[in-house]
């Protein structure tokens, strides 16, 4: 049974201005989050990811459709019954939202007073707390004094002090500097590894999904247009849009700008080629082209890292490379010969004829 | 200036009243602006308690209250003073009344200061399952506690003001004092000695009010 499953999940405002027409944030979501997992939302701002995630620990109430918590069904409880469900939900924040007129101590405390935990018990799961996320110093501080990294190790502290079995980061790491960042991250993955608790994390970060997810959901308009293990949808996006997603954050696609400048440089053939882990031969493909008598530059490119596997597309500039004496005598023109070995590399992996 | 001398009794007696009125209303008062302001902050669209109706209402009446120079306001809520606290004249009139109007004029300072509070930080406690009375005292009101300091600071001068009208009703105090002894009496320094005495009063609360929301600020 999924931790946290949402079927046909819907959530639409009404409209902004009289007479105008309804607001449709969330657009009948299916998703399932097995315990354990690290399920990463990537999508643009405004594709609904922060509304979704929010639907989860119910901040915001859904429109239709069922949320299963441990497969109970939260989408119709009331406020005060909701509250009991939240404390087994942790929740992180872009900008932290730590309570400023609190100690640091005191702001991890916070879910426990709410728990009506006994004092002893919380100074206790407290220490321990800031032990974990490395801040037992800084427990008389005030969250004024801390470091943007530091700030969400305390809320990162906050959000697990109940022990809840789930994590909700909302674009935890969007307002922290890369370095920061991965500090924070593999915080989250000892979360993850540790305590065993489910991450659901929101982004726009591919470096984020890339470092600690191990599934996806690409978000576009309300919708989860595109789901699967983290490299199979990063590497071999099957939307349009979502591939439209992936190009600007996985790298080595040539941006429109970078195509146009690369069309100016070489005159000839432009291709771009995908290669994934071992199930595209590098060294066949550019074999084919060797064979062919094409020659071909590497003007554009780059390898991802995903899991411990790797992925990436070149864009190689394509030329004759008989000689003119040759040339006249072989079959065919150049170009038809380069139509000859692309087709025969299509059979290998994915050919994206630039020009 | 021996006037003056042969006046310090009274003077004393009046600046006592003025204390007298200025304490409770602003313990009133102070008190109704923090439902006020807490029943607007709460009834906003998006807010807590969201309920357009009830902060259309309160909305409204806020505004209706607060333009009226407090002179008029005075002899307007006199029955209402009479139906409240059995009188319309004297000090007691009078400090209900003060405390009606600062009501109105505080809600609408608490509730500013109160939406200077990040939503992102009363989400994170509702997200720790806090309910709303829980979020209003351990959040809210601890979060905002510098501006609202300096807000209630704000008032108490407006306080004092509004007390000096007291005499017109039979009430006492420093404005009451200056009016009847020097203003009446064609004596400028005996009004010149109950200003100086007022101009003390609101510096020494302004000291400490500053004092209090720097502690508060600084966290």
């Amino acid at each position: 049974m999924p931790i946290v499953e949402l079927r046909g999940v819907s959530k639409i405002y009404p409209p902004h201005e009289k007479g105008g027409s309804d607001v449709v944030a969330i657009d009948d979501v299916s998703l399932a989050v097995e315990a354990g997992d690290v399920y990463g939302i990537i999508g643009y701002s405004g594709a609904g990811k922060s509304t979704l995630v929010r639907l989860v620990n119910a901040l915001e109430r859904s429109t239709s459709g069922e949320i299963l918590i441990n497969g109970r069904d939260i989408a119709g409880l009331a406020e005060r019954e909701l509250r009991s469900v939240r404390l087994g939900i942790g929740m992180i924040f872009q900008q932290f939202n730590l309570l400023g007129s609190r100690s640091v101590a005191a702001n991890v405390s916070y879910p426990l007073e709410v728990a009506h935990r006994p004092k002893a018990e919380r100074a206790k799961r407290v220490a321990e707390m800031l032990d974990f996320v490395g801040l037992a110093d800084k427990a008389r501080a005030y969250p004024d004094q801390l470091s943007g990294g530091q700030k969400q190790r305390v809320g990162i502290a906050r959000a697990l002090a109940s022990q809840p079995a789930i994590l909700l980061a909302d674009e935890a790491t969007s307002a922290l500097d890369p370095e920061t960042t991965h500090e924070v991250l593999d915080l989250l993955t000892r979360v993850n590894r540790e305590f065993g608790v489910t991450i659901i994390v929101i982004t726009h970060e591919m470096d984020v999904i890339q470092t600690i997810a191990s599934k996806v959901a690409v978000m576009d308009q309300g919708r989860v247009i595109e789901r699967g293990d983290v490299f199979d949808v990063f590497s071999n996006p099957q939307q349009p849009a979502s591939a439209r997603f992936v190009s600007t954050v996985v790298k080595g696609i040539p941006s429109a700008d970078e195509l146009a400048v690369l069309r100016r440089r070489h005159p000839g053939r432009i291709v771009s080629l995908a290669f994934r882990d071992n199930t595209v031969d590098q060294a066949r493909v550019f074999g084919e082209l060797a064979r062919a008598g094409v020659a071909f530059e590497v003007v554009f490119g780059g390898i991802n890292e995903v899991q411990g596997r790797s992925f990436g597309h070149l864009t190689l500039a394509l030329s004759d490379a008989t000689a003119a004496d040759a040339r006249t005598a072989s079959a065919g023109s150049a170009d038809d010969r380069i139509d000859a070995v692309l087709d025969r590399i299509r059979t290998l992996t994915t050919v994206t004829e630039v020009r | 200036m021996e006037s003056l001398i042969e006046l310090l009794p009274q003077l004393w007696k009046a600046a006592g009243e003025t204390l007298y009125i200025v304490g409770l209303t602003l313990f009133f008062g102070g008190l109704g602006g923090l439902i006020v302001g807490l029943g607007l902050y709460l009834t906003r669209g998006g807010s807590l308690l969201a309920n357009k109706p009830v902060f259309v209402v309160l909305n409204l009446l806020v505004n209706f209250v607060r333009p009226i120079p407090f002179i008029i306001f005075l002899a307007a809520a006199q029955p209402l003073a009479r139906l409240v606290v059995g009188t319309g004249i004297g000090n007691n009139a009078i400090i209900f009344t003060i405390s009606l109007a600062a009501s109105f004029a505080m809600g609408r300072i608490v509730e500013q200061n109160l939406l200077t509070v990040t939503p992102g930080v009363i989400e994170a406690a509702r997200s720790v399952g806090a309910g709303t009375a829980r979020i209003i005292f351990t959040v809210l009101l601890p979060e905002a506690l510098g501006p609202l300091i300096l807000g209630y600071t704000f008032i108490f001068v407006a306080l004092v003001d509004m007390s000096a009208v007291a005499g017109y009703v039979g009430g006492g105090g420093l404005g009451n004092f200056a009016l009847l002894y020097g203003y009446r009496q064609f004596n400028p320094i005996v009004t010149w000695a109950a200003v100086l005495l007022i101009i003390v009063l609101v510096q020494l609360v302004q000291y400490l009010g500053n004092t209090l929301a720097r502690k508060a600020f600084r966290r």
